[in-house]
C-alpha cells in the first residue's frame, strides 16, 4: 500500500452552468478501499465515473495506474477499462440477455475463450458472490440484491485490478445491504483489488471503507482514515454524519 | 435565439457524429451476425404485415378512385398503369417506411432509451465495448437490408389489391389489368423506388438510435425521445421524399 493508483488533481467538472466538481485533488492508494462519502447531489457519481471516463473533466488530471486518461478517446480508454470494472448503482444488467451472458459479457468481447471455459468461469464467478444455479434466469426475475450481485460477477469478470461502486447498498433492506458490505470487503481481501465505493450510507462507509473522503457541494472536504474521519473536527463531515442518523437527512 | 441555434447545432454535431461512428464501426469490424439475425427478424419479418396490409389496401382504393376519376375521361382501361406507377414510384416506398418507421422508430428508441436512462449504455463502455457497434451497427443494417424487401412486397401486394378491385368492381379481366401493369413499369421506376427507400431506411435508423442514445429522464424523457422519433423520422421522410423523387426525375 502507499502508491497512488488512482489520482485526481484539480478536477474541474460541470454541466451547463450547474458546476458538480470544484477543483477535487486526492489519491486512492493501490489495495485499499476508499469510501466517497456525500450526500445526494454532491457530486460523488460523478467523480466515480470519470475514473473510467464515462465523464471527461473540464480541466484538471485523472490518472489511473499512472497514465493521465483525461485526453483518451474511447479506444485509448479500452485497456483503463478493463483494468477498472464499474458497478453500478441499479446494477445496470443488459436485461435482453440472462444472468450467464451479462457475467460472461466482457469475456465474450475481449478474450478468445471457447464457450466451455467462459461457463466455467462464469459459474466461478456467481460462486464468488454467493449465487449458483440462476445463470439461466433473466434479469428482470431476481430481487434488487440479487440483481446486484450479479453486476458484482460481470465486473469482476475480466479479473480488474479495480472496481468502484456506485450507491452499492441504495434501495437494499438493511440486511441485503449487509451483505452487499460484506461481499465488497470479501472482494477486496481475495482479489487484492483497489476499491472505490460512493455512498452516501454512513453505515456501510464504516464498515467497507479503509479511508474515507467527504464530497460536499462539489469540494472534498475531508481525506482520511475511518477513525480519522469519526473524530473529524470538519463541520459537514459532522453535520453529516450526525445528521444521517440523529436528525434523519443525508 | 441564439440558445435555439446553438441547441440545434448541437444536435446536429451529435447526430453528425454518430453517422460517422456508425459508418467506421461497419467498415472496420465485421458485424455480429447472431445479433444481426435478431434484429432482422424483429425489425424486417415481424413488419411484413403491417406493412402489406397497408398495401392492400392502398392498393385497393388507388383502383377505385382512379377508375372513379378517369372514367371522367373515358380513361377506365389504364387504372393498372396509375396503379402500378403511384405504387411502386412513390406510396410503396412512402407508406412502407411510414408504418415501419413508426413501428421499428418507436420500438428502436424505446429500447435504446430506457438501456441509456437504466445505465445500461454507459455499462457497455465501461466494459470497453462500444454502444456504436452493440446497439446502432446491428439495427441500422438490419432496417437498411429489411426495409427495400418489404417495399417490394408491398409494391406486390399493392398492385395484387388493385386486381381484385379491378376485377371485381370494374369487370376488367386479370389479364388485361396485369398486361397493363407490366408495360407501365420499367426498371427504372423500380430503381428509383428503391433507391428512395434506402435513404428513408437511413433516416429512421439512424434518428431511433440517436434519439435513443440522448435520451434522459427516466420514463418520461425515453417517452418524449419515442415520440420524437415518430414525428421526426416521418417528417424527414415525407421532406426528402420530394427531393429525393425531383433528383430521381432528373435522371
Amino acid at each position: 500500500m502507499g502508491e497512488a493508483f488512482i489520482r485526481f488533481v484539480d478536477v474541474h467538472k460541470g454541466f451547463g452552468a450547474k458546476k458538480v466538481l470544484q477543483g477535487i485533488t486526492f489519491d486512492i492508494r493501490r489495495g485499499e478501499t476508499m469510501v466517497v462519502l456525500g450526500g445526494s447531489g454532491s457530486g460523488k457519481s460523478v467523480l466515480l465515473r470519470h475514473i473510467i471516463g464515462l465523464h471527461r473533466p473540464d480541466r484538471g488530471e485523472v490518472v489511473v495506474d499512472g497514465e493521465d486518461i483525461v485526453g483518451y478517446d474511447e479506444e485509448q480508454l479500452i485497456p483503463v477499462r478493463k483494468k477498472v470494472a464499474m458497478l453500478f448503482q441499479g446494477g445496470a444488467l443488459f436485461d435482453s440477455m440472462t444472468v450467464a451472458e451479462n457475467v460472461g459479457y466482457g469475456l465474450r468481447e475481449h478474450t478468445r475463450m471457447s464457450e466451455e471455459a467462459i461457463e466455467a468461469a462464469v459459474r466461478a464467478k456467481l460462486s464468488l458472490v454467493e449465487l449458483e444455479g440462476v445463470g439461466s434466469l433473466m434479469p428482470a426475475e431476481l430481487s434488487g440484491g440479487m440483481r446486484k450481485r450479479v453486476a458484482l460477477a460481470r465486473s469482476i469478470a475480466m479479473d480488474p485490478q479495480g472496481i468502484l461502486y456506485d450507491e452499492p447498498t441504495t434501495g437494499l433492506d438493511p440486511v441485503t445491504a449487509n451483505t452487499i458490505n460484506d461481499l465488497i470487503r470479501n472482494m477486496q481481501a481475495r482479489l487484492n483489488v483497489t476499491t472505490v465505493v460512493v455512498t452516501h450510507d454512513i453505515q456501510s462507509a464504516f464498515l467497507v471503507g479503509d479511508r474515507i473522503a467527504f464530497l460536499h457541494e462539489g469540494r472534498m472536504l475531508f481525506v482520511g482514515t475511518v477513525e480519522e474521519a469519526r473524530r473529524s473536527q470538519e463541520p459537514a463531515l459532522r453535520h453529516f454524519l450526525s445528521g444521517g442518523r440523529v436528525e434523519g437527512h443525508a | 435565439m441564439r440558445g435555439v441555434a446553438a441547441l440545434a447545432l448541437q444536435e446536429i454535431g451529435g447526430f453528425s457524429l454518430l453517422v460517422a461512428e456508425t459508418a467506421r464501426e461497419v467498415f472496420r469490424r465485421r458485424p455480429e451476425w447472431r445479433v444481426l439475425v435478431g434484429q432482422l427478424y424483429h425489425l424486417g419479418v415481424l413488419s411484413v404485415a403491417i406493412s402489406t396490409v397497408t398495401a392492400l389496401f392502398t392498393g385497393m382504393v388507388l383502383a377505385l378512385q382512379t377508375s372513379y376519376s378517369l372514367a371522367a375521361y373515358g380513361a377506365k382501361f389504364f387504372v393498372g398503369d396509375v396503379v402500378a406507377l403511384s405504387l411502386v414510384r412513390e406510396l410503396g416506398p412512402v407508406l412502407t417506411a411510414l408504418m415501419v418507421g413508426g413501428r421499428v422508430g418507436a420500438g428502436i428508441t424505446a429500447e435504446v432509451g430506457t438501456m441509456n436512462v437504466t445505465e445500461q449504455v454507459d455499462a457497455i463502455r465501461a466494459m470497453a465495448a462500444s454502444p456504436v457497434r452493440k446497439l446502432v451497427v446491428p439495427k441500422v443494417l438490419a432496417i437498411v437490408l429489411m426495409l427495400p424487401i418489404l417495399v417490394v412486397l408491398a409494391d406486390f401486394v399493392g398492385i395484387m389489391g388493385g386486381l381484385i378491385m379491378a376485377v371485381t368492381s370494374l369487370n376488367q379481366p386479370a389479364v388485361f389489368y396485369m398486361q397493363h401493369v407490366i408495360k407501365a413499369v420499367s426498371l427504372q421506376d423500380i430503381m428509383s423506388g428503391l433507391g428512395k427507400t434506402v435513404v428513408f431506411a437511413l433516416i429512421i435508423a439512424f434518428i431511433a438510435c440517436y434519439k435513443g442514445l440522448t435520451a434522459s429522464g427516466g420514463a418520461d424523457g425515453v417517452g418524449r425521445a419515442t415520440t420524437e422519433t415518430v414525428v421526426a423520422s416521418s417528417l424527414c421522410v415525407l421532406i426528402s421524399d420530394f427531393f429525393l423523387t425531383k433528383l430521381f426525375l432528373a435522371f
